[in-house]
Parts: C-alpha cells; structure tokens; sequence
C-alpha cells in the first residue's frame, strides 16, 4: 500500500474550505512547530528528512535553508515557487487547487524556520483561478489567527499574499522569479550574489517550490527520520509525478520514491499501461528539459537493472543512458509518436520562453528550431543533424540561467538516441511526412557498467 | 477591435480599492512589485494594454512609463494590440500536440474563419495558440478567460463556442472559478 | 589606501596579478593586460549591473582558490566572477574556453546584418573586431536574418536595431547618468529590442553617450552620419570650459574640420568621463575648443591600422594574419 504524505485527503469532500481541513488535522504542523520548537529544529528536521527541491533541480531543502544569510536588522523572505511551467508538469496545480491550505501551512512553518515574517506565493498567471483558491484559502487562515500578527500568541508574525505571473516560463528561475515579482521582465540574474545573500528587494531569500513546502508539513508532524524511511537513498519521501502523454491513465500520482518505472507505467494504480495497446517508443520522465529515453532504457538501465522513480536511478547512465526526475513531469510517447516533431516543438517552446539576455540562448534556441522544423517538413540535410549537435553543445553551460541547458538536452538526447529516425528524414523527406518511424534499433553501450 | 487606443482611462472606485490591496500586499516604496497584477486587472478593463492604460498604470504605481512596456512586452499574457472578447488560448506543447493539438486549433480556424492570431469580424474571439498551461494530463486543452477546458473535442469546442457566444464575459472580479480538472 | 588592503593572488593564463579582494576576473586580467585580457561586449565598467549578458568574457576556473582548489564546474562569466585567493583562470590557454568563444561570435552574428561597409562604427566596433578574432570564415546560419526598421531617436541619435546585440548598456547609461529613462528593452527572446516604444525622441542632456557605450552601430551619431569613416578621422584631445560635464573630449577630424565629437575612450573602449549632448552635438567649431594634442588610440582594432600618429602596434591582427 502507498503511503501518500501530501494527497492522502486530497478526495475528502470539502478540503479546500478551511473547516474541513482543521478538522481533518490541518494546522498541526504550525502548533507544533511554533509551540514547541525553535526555528532551527524546524531546520534539522527537514535537513533529516533529506528532502530534496521539487521543482526540478533536487537539490537538498535544508542545505538551502541553511544557506540564508541572517544579517541583524534585514528582513527575510520566503518565496514559493508556483510557477509551474514545465512542459508535461501540472502537479502543483493540482495540489494547490485541491488542497490549498497544505500549502499556506508548509508556508508558515517554512517561513517560521527562516525567520520571514513577509512570505509570497508566485504563482503563474494562467494560474489565475487557483490564485483566487488561494486568495480564499489566506483569508481563511488570516481569519483563524494562523496569519497575522503573534501567531498562537507565540510572538511569530507573518503576512503571506499571492501573487501572478504573466506568462512566462523563465519566471520559474529562482532570480527571475525574483525579477518578476520585483515587477520587473523576467530575466535571470546574473550570480554571484545568490538569492540567499541578495534576493527580493536584495534581501536574504529562499526560493522553494510548492510541493518541496507542501512536504514540510508531514516532516514537521512525523519528524524528518520518519519522512527519510520512505524512499530509497539519497531519494527520501513521495514525489508527485504528473503523467502525461500515451499512458491510460494521465493524471497526478503521489508515489513512494521506491517503485520501479515499470510498475508506474503499467500498473492500473499510476499510469495504467499504454493507450490502445500500442508499445513504448519513448519516455520523458521529468519534464521536457530532461533527456529522453528510448523505450529500451526506459524500464531498465543500460547495465539491465531495474530502473526506479528516484533521482538516482532515472539519472543512471548520466546522459549517455538516463535522464533525470528533474520536475516529475512525466511524459510517455508510444510507437505512433515522431521524435523529431517532438524535439521540434519542445525547441519552439524553449526559443518561445528565451527571455534574450545572453546571446547563446537568444539567439541559439531560435536557430534550432529552425533547423528542426525543416528536418521535420522534409527539408532537412544530413549536415543539419552534427549542426544541431553542435549548436546545442554550444549553449549548454554557456547561458546565464539553466534554460539554456533545459533547451539543449532534449535536442542532444535526441540525437543520441534517434538519430536513425532523424536520419530517416532526411532520407525520406516524403515518406517521413506520411508516417512516422515507429521504434528505433536497440543500442548497446559500453559505458553501461561505468 | 474597432478601438485602436483609449481615450478615457480610469479605475472605477472598487478596482482602485483592489488596486490599493495589492500594493498594500508589499513594503513601502516597493509598490513596482503590484505591476503585473494590476496590469491583468486593467487588461481585464479595457481588453488591452495601450500607451494610454500603460501610461495611467504607471502613474497610479508611480514609476516610468517605460518600465510598464518593458513589462507588458515581456510577458505572453498581455495584449498591447486590441483583441476579441473572449481569447481561446489553445496549447500547443508536448502532450497537447500528442493528444492532437494542432487538429483543435485547425478546427477552431474553420469554424470561426480566422487564422492563430486573429479576431473575428464581430470582436467576439480571438485564436491564439500558447505554450504549456500546465495541463498535460488533460490533453488537449484551451483557456478561455481564466477557464480552462481540458479534454477538448470537436464537440465541446462547439459547445464551448456557442456558449461564449451568448456570454461573452472574461472579466477580472468575479469570474467563475473552475474546480473541473484533476481527478486522481 | 589600496596598498592597505590585503591583497590576493590569482593567476591568469599562467601570468600572476595581485589584486584587491572582491575584484573580477575579467578586471585583473585587465591589469595584467595584453593577450590574457577576455573581450567583453556588454560589461562596462562605469555602469553598474552591466556584465554577464554577452558571454564573450567566458573563461575556465581551472582551480577555485587555495582553499577550494576545485576547478569550477562551468565556465564562468569572467566579467561578473570575483576571484579567491589562488584561483588558476585559464583564458587563452583553454581550448573549452576558446571553443564556446567562437560560438558565442556566431550567435552573434547570425543575426547581424553585416553591414560593415556601410556603418559609421565600422573601425571601431567591437563586433567587428570580435568576429575578426574568433570568428568563422562562413556563416552556418542558412535562415532569413531578424530586421528592425531604422529610427531615429531624437534630432541626434539614429537607432538601428538590425545591428544590436543587446547588451544593455545604453539602457543602464540612460538609468544612471539621466533622471527619467525613455528608451528600454521591449518583447523577449530573439524578438527584444531596444526601443521607446512610442514616438519618442530621447533629449535628456547626458543621453548622448548611449552612442560612446554602443559596441556596435546600433546608435550612431546623426550629426556624422555617412561623413567619414572613422579611420580617415584624425581624433584629437580636446577640452572646454562647460558647465553641464567635465568638458573633455576627442574631436575627429577631417581635414580642419571637427566631423565629430565623442566623450575620451580607454583601451578597452570605455569611457570614463561622460560629456553632455552640448559639447557632443553642438560645439563643432574649432574656436569651440582648446586642442591638446593627437589622441593615442591603442585599441588593436581595424581602426589604429592606419595613419595615426603612433606606429601601427605589433600585435595587430589585420596585419598578423592578412
């Protein structure tokens, strides 16, 4: 049986409103925390728990938090990452539409940790309807004395407001969304100095995403060794994984960080096999930046062992045979589904998202796209994959901000593993417009064991 | 869409009052940190961002008008040219294209007589094609307002259409949330 | 002063400096000089945020510091990275370094127009100098190139977008040296410009210098337009009484003539002293001026291969390789 830390109530009628949430042991954390602990045991907790950032990078939340500069007399900040804009991901959405409050009490806890007494959720313009969830779901907490002033008369105060993007995908950088909510374009800032050092109104300030705060909560009640029990690793917990894509069931899964890809893919309780009884061609398991696998590396790694929903195991291999569970955007392709068309589109949306400020990403994502859509339309020339390769290689690492490199991987993984098909395309400009490939030949590779 | 700009811009008294929360949201002097929001609430307004709404949403946070255009420009959501109505805003990405995407936004083109991009005659919509909203499981889908469709077919575009039609409301105080999507 | 603070070592292509903690790469390879010194686009010493954009300045961090001798995962914006002490930065002498270079050229130029023959800052661009550097001999780029329309902001100033490259230095000169910016970067990705987005003209007294900080022929000088190349001019230091700016400048001349007037420029093209639009647009007379003398351009650009006063330096590239 799953545990699930963060959607066990989510089908509760009613868990949206306030009461339904208290009475369902809403708020316990922030008792907890702010009754009984200091704001560096709220800290120790998390670094046991092991947690790691959810949004994409992984990194570990309490070595984060522990980071923030605390000079005297400057105020802090804690800002939640809610612009979710990676493409296969919709996980926060649904928790934040579901289950608001979970996040107004990861918010308060988390904020108490690090000593923020002004907090804001960025949240993405599309977003604007969950937006004004939230904005119910704060007035409800402000109402019930869990925001305001002397919180539980412990002396803790805390204003938290929510706040919209206006699309743009690029606000999901720490320091662009930073920008953003400085009410400013979203371009990334230029590090060193980093957001725990300079940040909003160049304050000391934490950037974590929404479920990475949603998780504080159970951490806080259960204790973090009880959170770091579940999981495999240095992959501690569940993770949401939004399914996408050729699968039966698409939708959000809460998953322990210990069950096998296979079984996600094809167990009735995630994914639910592969629509319309077609096979695996492909899968993207942590949304469109993370490389993509071919369908013999998806289950299994290139030494032959079972591949896990962890970070490690998705990552086994390095580029050469895995990817990553970057923002668990989790995105299945079947055998009818065309790579290059796909590699296309993603690079239309990283040029799309480029905010222009570094020349290798301007102008670099605007170029690949061209020459993918006219390998794609049967245009292509067999030089244009090895230019591909090249320009890509010549924007990752080379950016300011990781898009760059977000929109570097999927073309290299690509080419790594379907240039066959790519190839095809340019061999059969008329036929690769009627029809697509179907599955790529089985590579083997002798870096596996490496 | 017969506007080419505004001649009379102000707030009403009850979005000034909004206009004044969210400011109030932030630290004083650090009222630039209210643009975006409240240039939805005067796009919600006045359907567009012209110089002259621009130009009154800098005054109102009392910054330069540029840094409202370089804002407004920045940021996909924000019209600075006059549009219909109501906006269908179909997804294109990832798993909207595999779930077919592009055969909506086709049907869409048909239907209304317009290309991506493009307003109908009678001002009502307004074709654009978008990337990812964060819907992926409920491929294909469009944005209408701050509504999302998810799971289109031809026939719930119809039935979408027609319904916008009649009521055609993209307002920013009280719209209709939706709570239709997810299931798990 | 500076003999007081406790100075750190860093090494540069083999070469060692002692610098003041909290100083740049890019800046202490500035007092080494010479061939360590990584070109730079957008950064601008004077202007504060500047850097970082371009990415020309990208250099390998092949040693942290003494205390972390890790080699730096990334290269590393030389223009925006502090050094530590013991830090080992390899410019020249890195392949990797010189391989993302010459990509981040041709990003550049894919959508240049290259239209050097017909730009007034052909000779002292640092594009065109960069491109002659690192640059390919052909473009890969088989792709219709971006076009903006041509404007003119203001009686003075001609804007022409096509050539930018979008380093944000007029943009930062308009928000440090006047009191209401006018001119901004507009839209996203490939599609950003620079722009006023209405009609405006930008006639703010110091607004000027957006010309001397443009690396490129994005903004031009309307009084020169199409009078002279710049390496058939012979600049000189001027100075005058003003009241507006420190009133020295480098008067171009052709022949007896003032063709231009430009704020005085050090060898990696910044201006240290900003002159206002009356001494840059206005005093074109020669009675206008107390003349000091031929000014030293050392810049090892097409421009000092000509007939300036000073020999033709050695290490010029046109020289070198042509």
């Amino acid at each position: 049986m799953t545990r699930k830390l963060l959607l066990d109530k989510v089908n509760v009628e009613g868990i949206a409103g306030y009461d339904v949430y208290r009475k369902n042991g809403g708020y316990r954390s922030v008792e907890k925390a702010l009754k009984t602990m200091s704001p560096d045991e709220v800290v120790e907790e998390v670094k046991k728990s092991g947690l790691r950032g959810r949004g994409g990078a992984g990194f570990p939340t309490g070595m984060k938090w522990s980071f923030l500069a605390k000079p005297e007399g400057v105020p802090r900040h804690l800002l939640c990452n809610a612009d979710e804009s990676e493409p296969g991901t919709f996980k926060d959405r649904y928790l934040m539409e579901k289950i608001p409050h979970l996040l107004i009490e990861g918010m308060i806890v988390s904020s108490f940790a690090l000593g923020a007494n002004q907090s804001y959720i960025y949240i993405r313009g599309e977003y604007m309807y969950v937006l004004r969830i939230l904005e119910k779901a704060i007035a409800e907490a402000y109402a019930n004395g869990w925001l305001g002033k002397n919180i539980l008369g412990t002396g803790f105060d805390l204003d938290l407001s929510v706040t919209p993007g206006a699309g743009a995908y690029i606000c999901g950088e720490e320091t662009a969304l930073i920008e953003s909510l400085e009410g400013k374009r979203g371009n990334p800032r230029i590090k060193p100095p980093f957001p725990a050092v300079k940040g909003l109104w160049q304050r000391p300030t934490v950037v974590n995403n929404v479920e990475t705060i949603a998780a504080v909560v159970p951490i806080v009640n259960d204790g973090g060794e009880e959170y770091a029990k579940i999981g495999i690793g240095r992959s501690t917990g569940t993770k949401l994984i939004s399914a996408g894509g050729n699968i039966n069931k698409p939708g959000v899964y809460e998953i322990e960080m210990n069950i096998t890809v296979e079984e996600f893919i094809y167990s009735d309780t995630y994914c639910g096999g592969i629509k319309n009884g077609k096979r695996l061609k492909a899968c993207v398991p942590g949304g469109s930046s993370v490389p993509i696998l071919p369908h013999y590396l998806v289950c299994k790694t290139a030494a032959g062992e079972d591949r896990l929903m962890t970070y490690e195991s998705l990552a086994d291999g390095g580029f050469a045979t895995g990817s990553m569970l970057g923002s668990g955007g989790f995105i299945v392709y079947d055998e009818d589904q065309c790579i290059v068309r796909n590699t296309w589109n993603f690079t239309r949306f990283y040029h799309h998202e480029s905010c222009g400020q570094c020349s290798p990403c301007r102008e670099g994502t605007g170029w690949m796209e061209k020459v993918l859509h006219r390998l794609e339309y049967g245009h292509g020339k067999m030089e244009d994959i090895n230019l591909l390769w090249d320009i890509q290689r010549k924007i990752e690492g080379n950016t300011i901000c990781p898009l760059g490199d977000a929109a570097a991987w999927p073309v290299a993984a690509a080419i790594r593993h379907f240039r066959e098909e790519f190839e095809w395309h340019v061999n059969e400009p008329k036929a690769c417009m009627e029809r697509n490939y179907g599955l790529v030949t089985e590579k083997t590779f002798e870096t596996a064991t490496a | 869409m017969s506007e080419t700009t505004h001649s009379q811009v102000s707030f009403s008294d009850e979005l000034l009052k909004e206009v004044n929360r969210v400011i109030g949201q932030f630290p004083e002097g650090k009222q630039k940190s209210a643009l975006i929001r409240v240039l939805h609430i005067a796009q919600a307004e006045f359907g567009w961002l012209s110089v002259p709404v621009m130009d009154y949403v800098a005054r109102l946070l009392h910054i330069q008008p540029i840094e409202v255009y370089e804002v407004a420009t920045f940021y996909s959501m924000y019209d600075t040219k006059p549009v219909g109505k109501v906006k269908l805003e179909v997804c294109r990405t990832g798993p909207c294209m595999i779930e077919g995407a592009e055969k909506i936004v086709k049907y869409i083109e048909d239907k209304l007589g317009i290309q991506d991009g493009e307003t109908t005659a009678d001002g009502i919509f307004t074709l654009k094609t978008v990337e990812c909203l964060g819907a992926c499981g409920y491929a294909p889908m469009l944005q209408a307002g701050e509504k999302y469709h998810e799971h289109l077919t031809e026939a719930k575009v119809d039935e979408l259409i027609e319904a916008y039609r009649k009521n055609p409301v993209a307002n920013y105080m009280g719209q209709e949330t939706n709570l239709n999507s997810a299931k798990s | 002063m500076s003999e007081q603070t406790e100075k750190i070592k860093v090494t540069i292509d083999g070469k060692l400096v002692e610098v003041a903690p909290g100083t740049t790469i890019l800046n202490a390879a500035r007092e080494i000089g010479g061939e360590v010194v990584p070109p730079a686009m957008c950064y601008y010493s004077s202007l504060k945020g500047s850097g970082g954009k371009c990415r020309t300045c990208l250099v390998e961090v092949s040693k942290g510091s003494e205390k972390d001798p890790r080699p730096m995962p990334k290269l590393v914006a030389s223009c925006s990275t502090p050094v530590a002490d013991g830090m080992e930065v390899k410019n020249k002498s890195s392949e990797k370094v010189l391989d993302a270079r010459k990509g981040v050229v041709e990003f550049l130029l894919i959508n240049h127009p290259l239209d050097c023959p017909i730009c007034d800052q052909a000779g002292e661009c640092h594009l065109q100098d960069l491109a002659f550097e690192h640059g390919l001999e052909k473009t890969r780029y088989e792709f219709k190139r971006r076009t903006f329309d041509q404007i003119d902001i203001g009686e003075y100033i001609k804007l022409h977008m096509t050539r930018c490259i979008l380093c944000y230095r007029c943009v930062y000169t308009a928000d440090q040296l006047t009191n209401a910016r006018e001119h901004g970067v507009l839209k996203r990705g490939d599609a950003a410009e620079i722009s006023t987005y209405i009609q405006n003209s930008l006639d703010n007294d110091f607004i000027g210098n957006v010309i001397d900080v443009c690396p490129v022929g994005a903004l031009t000088d309307r009084t020169f337009r199409f009078k002279s190349r710049v390496w058939y001019t012979k600049p000189m230091d001027v100075h005058c009484e003003c009241s507006k700016c420190s009133g020295k400048a480098v008067a171009w001349m052709i022949g007896d003539e003032i063709a231009r007037i430009t704020a005085r420029k050090d060898q990696y093209g910044e201006v240290k002293e900003f002159i206002c639009n009356d001494c840059r647009f206005n005093k074109k007379q020669k009675s206008d001026w107390v003349f000091e003398g031929p000014r030293h351009i050392d810049r090892h650009s097409v421009i000092s291969a000509n007939k300036y006063e000073d020999p033709i330096p050695e290490h010029t590239p046109l020289l070198n390789k042509a």
